[in-house]
């Protein structure tokens, strides 16, 4: 992918050069060796776990071993052995599944509790909203690490260890914070005469959430709905400590403990299971670039 | 509204008195506490409660399927006394130091690079976010298989250039192990620093750098005296949050190591987990996490007043 971005560049970095600042001021081949040459070193090294793990992931079980008789950087007869094996052979698409369920459902309930949360906190303006606010964003700060013992003892009470859902309920505590900061800088941002209006023309502050902040504020409801579906994909901590069962398990999880046996060939499987847990991401991300740039930088700066 | 003199005759019943219904459903301080309610029961019953649950476990004897007896202090005298746990400590210091650091160093001078004009801009921004996008455990499966004691691609090329004459043992070999594990974190960490701190710098404003340019300022003095004070804030906050976050890491280093080996990449969130939760020593786990408290509260300090310090950025810092 780099490899065919970089030759293309050079050519056109001499004309887009005319017309930016003071980048005139620097040469092509200084440009080359202060900016290109790095970046593109950065790029590779970023890039080359992905490559590696689709290029194992479809390799044959002998090229992965043999790196003597085959160039291990390339594949020769490529197989989808490893990747169908995963999903006809192992309980991955039950995984894949479990994931989606608990990510899907976890988000949708953490941006209602924020939506409403970040609402009540920019726009009524209540007694000690601030202080709700510098406390949610405490609440960002405490890392699941030294929470999941006695989560663990709390789940056990109300009799959900092992379940999903068990996942779909702990999952906002991370999700909340961060969605609610977004919200807030979004709603800020919303002009108070629409309110007004709406509150003169006898709106309930229900309908004016619903019917005027909410269409307005639709891309901060998308950055913080792809950002906390990655968060709830990414999370790895309560999922190993709260489901116990094969089936119950999700992928990151799944991956980490049902596929290390002691067996040399299990290399192509591995990697073909972290390569398909991670496409649904990469593609929901490639769509919603903005967004996520938009959702990490705005949950930091507020 | 309390100044209205009280010696007027107050006009008796005016209006009906709102009902308690009505009342609820239009005092703002009502409505907001149910706009506020689901967010809050979520926060309080799996955070705010676990939080305090957790630092009184530390306090009891507590195993997996028997309740404990407060047993004081003693969960922490034994950690006293152990030298895995100070080891686990000694660990995650280092982990964060080194790692934070890199990712610093990486982060801001890609921001530096990807802030430059160049074609494929966008193109390029996008890529580098993929490692904070892919989740942790699924990449560290791959660098696991990249650090494979026998088919890394790693020792591969370097035997082929010549450098080495034979395998690097990554993880089997303490200091290889702790090596590697810390560049996989800056890896991961490095494009959320780079992202956020280019969102910071296409802030400033390039008369800036045209001026201090006419007034003779080298690259180094521009990047000195404007882009480093300007960006102070925003990096005040990237690093609490990427010190707290590589501080509690847990996955990375569970998917890589399991804190092996001889315990030598073992943090204090992964010795908390074997302690806790597969030696079912809840107590004592708890203990560990709780001693971990103090160290995110001092980072939490710091961010307080690199928060403080923001004014620039937002204008609506009081509202």
């Amino acid at each position: 992918m780099t490899d065919s971005v970089l030759p293309s560049k050079v050519p056109t970095a001499a004309q887009s050069d005319d017309s930016e600042g003071m980048s005139y001021l620097e040469s092509l081949p200084r440009r080359l060796v202060t900016l290109y040459l790095p970046l593109f070193v950065i790029l590779i090294v970023l890039l080359f776990p992905f490559y590696w793990m689709a290029l194992t992931s479809i390799k044959p079980d002998e090229q992965l071993i043999d790196m003597d008789k085959f160039n291990p950087f390339w594949v020769v007869h490529p197989t989808f052995k490893h990747i169908s094996k995963l999903l006809f052979e192992t309980q991955y698409p039950r995984w894949l599944w479990n994931t989606m369920y608990v990510a899907v459902g976890a988000t949708t309930l953490s941006i209602f509790a924020s939506v409403l949360a970040a609402y009540a906190i920019v726009r009524l303006r209540f007694k000690g909203a601030d202080t709700v606010g510098v406390l949610i964003f405490f609440a960002y700060l405490v890392p699941p690490s030294i929470l999941f013992i006695p989560l663990a003892s709390v789940i056990q009470a109300y009799g959900l260890f092992d379940s999903p859902l068990s996942l779909i309920l702990v999952y906002p505590t991370l999700l909340i914070p961060f969605s609610t900061w977004l919200l807030m800088g979004y709603f800020k941002t919303i002009p108070y005469e629409l309110e007004e209006c709406a509150l003169i023309d006898g709106a309930s502050r229900w309908q004016i959430l619903v019917k005027i902040i909410l269409p307005l504020a639709i891309p901060g409801l998308i950055s913080a709905f792809i950002f906390s579906f990655t968060l709830c994909w990414n999370e790895f901590i309560y999922a190993l400590t709260f489901l116990q069962s094969t089936p119950n398990k999700t992928v990151p999880v799944a991956i980490v403990n049902e596929f290390v046996d002691g067996d040399i060939y299990k290399w192509g499987s591995l990697m073909a299971g972290a390569l398909v847990g991670s496409l649904p991401l990469v593609i929901l991300y490639a769509f919603f670039v903005e967004h996520y740039v938009s959702a990490m930088t705005g949950a930091v700066k507020e | 509204m309390s100044t209205v003199q009280t010696s007027m005759p107050v006009p008796a019943a005016r209006v009906d008195t709102p009902s308690l219904w009505m009342r609820l459903k239009t005092n703002r301080n009502w409505v907001a506490l149910w706009f506020m309610l689901p967010a809050a029961a979520f926060l309080i019953v799996f955070l705010a409660y676990p939080l305090f649950l957790g630092v009184w476990m530390s306090f009891t004897d507590e195993r997996i399927g028997r309740t404990g007896v407060f047993v004081g202090l003693e969960n922490y005298q034994w950690l006293w006394d152990d030298s895995i746990f100070w080891l686990s400590v000694f660990n995650t210091l280092l982990y964060t130091i080194v790692a934070s650091a890199f990712k610093f160093a990486i982060g801001l001078y890609l921001a530096l690079l990807l802030n430059e004009h160049m074609p494929f801009k966008a193109m390029i921004r996008s890529i580098v976010l993929i490692p904070f996008i892919v989740p942790t455990v699924l990449s560290a499966i791959a660098f696991w298989w990249i650090y494979d004691s026998q088919f890394s691609i790693i020792s591969w090329s370097l035997i082929k250039l010549g450098l080495i004459d034979h395998n690097i043992n990554f993880l089997g070999d303490t200091s290889w192990a702790r090596g590697s594990v810390i560049f996989a974190n800056i890896w991961r960490g490095v494009p959320f620093v780079a992202i956020t701190l280019l969102a910071g710098l296409q802030t400033v404003s390039p008369s800036l750098y045209e001026a201090a340019t006419l007034d003779g300022a080298t690259s180094w003095q521009r990047f000195r005296f404007i882009t480093y004070p300007l960006l102070t804030p925003i990096i005040a906050v990237v690093m609490t949050f990427s010190v707290l976050f590589t501080f509690t890491d847990f996955q990375l280093i569970w998917a890589l190591t399991r804190g092996g080996p001889v315990n030598a990449t073992h943090l204090m969130a992964t010795l908390s987990y074997q302690r806790g939760i597969i030696s079912g020593r809840l107590g004592e786990g708890a203990a560990i996490a709780t001693a971990m408290i103090p160290f995110l509260a001092a980072a939490i300090a710091i961010s307080w007043f690199g928060m403080q310090r923001r004014k620039w950025q937002q204008g609506s810092n009081n509202d």
